[in-house]
């Protein structure tokens, strides 16, 4: 579902523009170039697939950060989310590699 | 229940302590330690660094630690994981669990360790003897470990 801009003030807790933040870990952080960064997104990125499509599309260095969404894990808020769920009212999205701790 | 995420070493004797100080409900403890091995396969390694996603970590680990309480009569639990740069024979994760029985302990640590591996936003590059680094692969055994655990507590993700 694509929010349209004209609604998302009716969210509660979320501003009218859907500015967040992005954070970067391991090797997507490495291969971005930095770690966090503040962005406001379209209205048509409605869903985590969506988002690295279009970060994908920023430059060089999201083109090969982002060249193979399936091997990148997302967290929406701290919870671990698939590439089709909603971004709606997020705050922070996260992309990493797969977790490699313990 | 208690998780830390610290780039110190810890004392497994003084943790174990600490946790059944004054306790006389506790009748098994159980510990695992994960520490750094020398090599990567064939490859010898110098040193680890693990990097981890502050917030995040604490929360997903507390995630784990609820499940865990929830599933087996825990009488406390401990998750300490170390950051930052380690070498060959350090510590690296520390799982303690109490119960009054052993088989509650024994299980709830190693559900907590394949949750820990496959879930917390911890990641660790290793670095060879020629200064060249990498970032490990997650292991697929890692992902088949925590498969066995499935429950609809957490299979909304």
């Amino acid at each position: 579902m694509i929010p349209a801009p004209d609604t998302q003030s009716h969210d509660a807790g979320t501003s009218p523009a859907a500015t967040l933040t992005l954070r970067y870990f391991a090797w997507v952080r490495e291969k971005v170039g930095h770690a966090e960064e503040r962005v406001t997104l379209p209205a048509d990125v409605a869903t985590v697939a969506d988002l690295m499509t279009w970060l994908g599309q920023r430059g060089e260095t999201y083109a090969s950060a982002f060249a193979r969404p399936d091997v990148i894990r997302t967290a929406i808020d701290h919870n671990h989310v698939r590439p089709d769920a909603a971004i709606a009212g997020a705050r922070e999205i996260a992309f990493f590699p797969p977790v490699t701790g313990g | 229940m208690a998780v830390r995420i610290e780039p110190q070493d810890f004392d497994i004797g003084a943790e174990i302590a600490a946790l059944t100080g004054g306790r006389t409900d506790i009748g098994a403890v159980v510990t695992f330690t994960g520490t750094v091995r020398g090599s990567a396969g064939e490859m010898p390694i110098t040193s680890m660094t693990l990097e981890h996603y502050p917030g995040m970590t604490e929360a997903e680990l507390a995630r784990v630690e609820a499940e865990a309480n929830a599933r087996w009569p825990l009488s406390a639990t401990l998750i300490v994981h170390r950051i930052g740069e380690l070498h060959p024979g350090d510590n690296i994760v520390l799982v303690i669990t109490a119960s009054a029985h052993r088989h509650a302990a024994f299980e709830a640590a190693e559900f907590l360790m394949d949750y820990l591996k496959s879930r917390a936003p911890f990641w660790k590059k290793e670095t060879r003897p020629d200064g060249s680094a990498s970032w490990i692969d997650a292991r697929e055994t890692d992902t088949e470990a925590m498969q066995r655990w499935k429950s609809a507590a957490f299979e909304k993700d």
